[in-house]
């Protein structure tokens, strides 16, 4: 009886394992790193995050806790609330879609998978703030932005591969 | 979005509970990058002693003279003030605060920071660093609270143009750069001036340094440099002036 509750526990803690990478990135995205004009276009590590965890383990990725991951974002960033998370939940929605065409995929086509997705995301987050301040933004920081996620996507993808064989290959 | 909108208080709390219940993690994490950074500028610092400290030598002549001027001043101040029986201006606190995060985000500017209503802080109060003012509290945890950078695009601070005496009220855009407004149309702005706080709407006390024009133009109107590089700024000053305008804070913002 004890055993199968601890396995038990020990599979729900496993299970957790794509909500608190996901959760622990949106506290070192937050990072102050002293180079100019870095903050603005800090990558943007949650999505890496959501969109791996979506295309692999979509069970454990599910739009609620995309919700969550970019709600806990919004309080914390101190910008509106919810557009994170708005932008969380349709890029979950977008991959979930398609998610046959990218798990069927080499990794450099999943890498211009995320660049949609990126590109996507990147112009939704600027039409909810250009909408919030009524009046249109420049789009050019939201760009970069992405582009620089864009760039950290192998990185980020092949510490996430660690983790997920290291935690959920059981 | 909607429920930021309605329920502004509420959200106010829950963001400045959830900014409390993660700042220590925040903190944990930012010292190791606080460090590695150090650690780098050390040996660009090292690499360049030599330059720099001709140019502070210099420059400390240059202040020893100015010293002077103002050891003169404020003792004819003190003699003049004596004369007209001034009130003297309250003493002020300083909080000093350590940054711990900042948004990641293209569309916000601000600075979480690890001093909140335990040490004193409160909204409303200047946020200072290295040579003039940098923002102002927005949101205050119990051990954590928010810095609105002059550059975001919420933020609106009344100036003054320190030679012209123009006023105008300076307002960020997400960029590097802050944007005057409400300038009239003709009135001579420079290149290189300096603009301070004007001291209207009681909430900074007039004469802060904010920053310097950089440029003047037809379409992208006169845009501002603040002194401090906020890209860069790792302790901070908040500070309580002690105005009445203070506890009162209207400014249109998403809470």
């Amino acid at each position: 009886m004890t055993t199968t509750f601890w396995q038990r526990l020990d599979k729900a803690g496993r299970n957790l394992a794509p909500f608190a990478v996901t959760a622990m990135l949106v506290l070192v995205g937050m990072i102050r790193i002293p180079v100019p004009a870095y903050a603005p276009v800090a990558p943007n590590l949650t999505l890496i995050s959501v969109y791996y965890w979506t295309i692999h383990r979509p069970d454990l990725m599910r739009p609620g806790v995309a919700f969550l991951i970019g709600l806990l974002q919004d309080l914390l960033i101190g910008g509106p609330l919810g557009v994170n998370a708005l932008m969380l939940v349709v890029a979950q929605w977008a991959v979930m879609n398609q998610r046959r065409v990218f798990l069927a995929s080499t990794f450099v086509l999943l890498w211009i998978g995320f660049a949609m997705v990126m590109i996507g995301a990147a112009f939704l987050q600027w039409l909810a703030f250009s909408v919030l301040n009524a009046t249109i933004l420049p789009l050019k920081p939201a760009l970069f932005q992405g582009l620089l996620t864009v760039a950290m996507f192998p990185a980020l993808g092949w510490l996430l591969i660690r983790v997920h064989r290291a935690f959920l290959n059981g | 979005m909607m429920v930021g909108k309605i329920e502004s208080l509420s959200v106010d709390t829950a963001r400045a509970r959830v900014t409390d219940a993660f700042s220590p993690i925040l903190d944990a994490i930012s010292r190791p990058a606080a460090t590695a950074a150090r650690v780098i500028e050390s040996v660009v610092e090292v690499e360049n002693a030599f330059d720099e400290n001709q140019r502070l030598k210099a420059e400390n002549a240059r202040l020893l003279q100015w010293k002077q001027a103002a050891l003169r001043l404020e003792s004819e101040n003190a003699s003049l003030r004596t004369l007209l029986r001034v009130t003297p201006e309250p003493s002020v606190n300083f909080i000093t605060a350590r940054v711990i995060a900042t948004p990641g985000s293209s569309f916000v500017r601000t600075l979480v920071v690890t001093a909140g209503r335990r040490d004193g802080v409160k909204k409303g109060q200047a946020a200072l660093a290295g040579a003039g003012l940098i923002g102002r509290v927005i949101e205050v945890g119990e051990w954590s609270s928010r810095v609105l950078l002059l550059t975001d695009i919420n933020a609106r601070v009344p100036v003054i143009l320190e030679s012209s005496r123009q006023r105008a009220v300076l307002a960020g855009d997400n960029s590097d750069q802050a944007r005057l407004l409400y300038l009239p149309p003709e009135s001579p702005v420079q290149v290189g001036e300096r603009v301070v706080t004007s001291g209207h709407g009681g909430l900074f006390p007039p004469g802060l340094e904010v920053g310097v024009v950089t440029s003047v133009s037809e379409r992208g109107g006169v845009r501002v440099l603040p002194n401090t590089d906020l890209s860069r700024v790792e302790h901070l000053r908040l500070v309580d002036f002690g105005l009445p305008g203070t506890e009162f804070d209207s400014s249109p913002e998403w809470k």
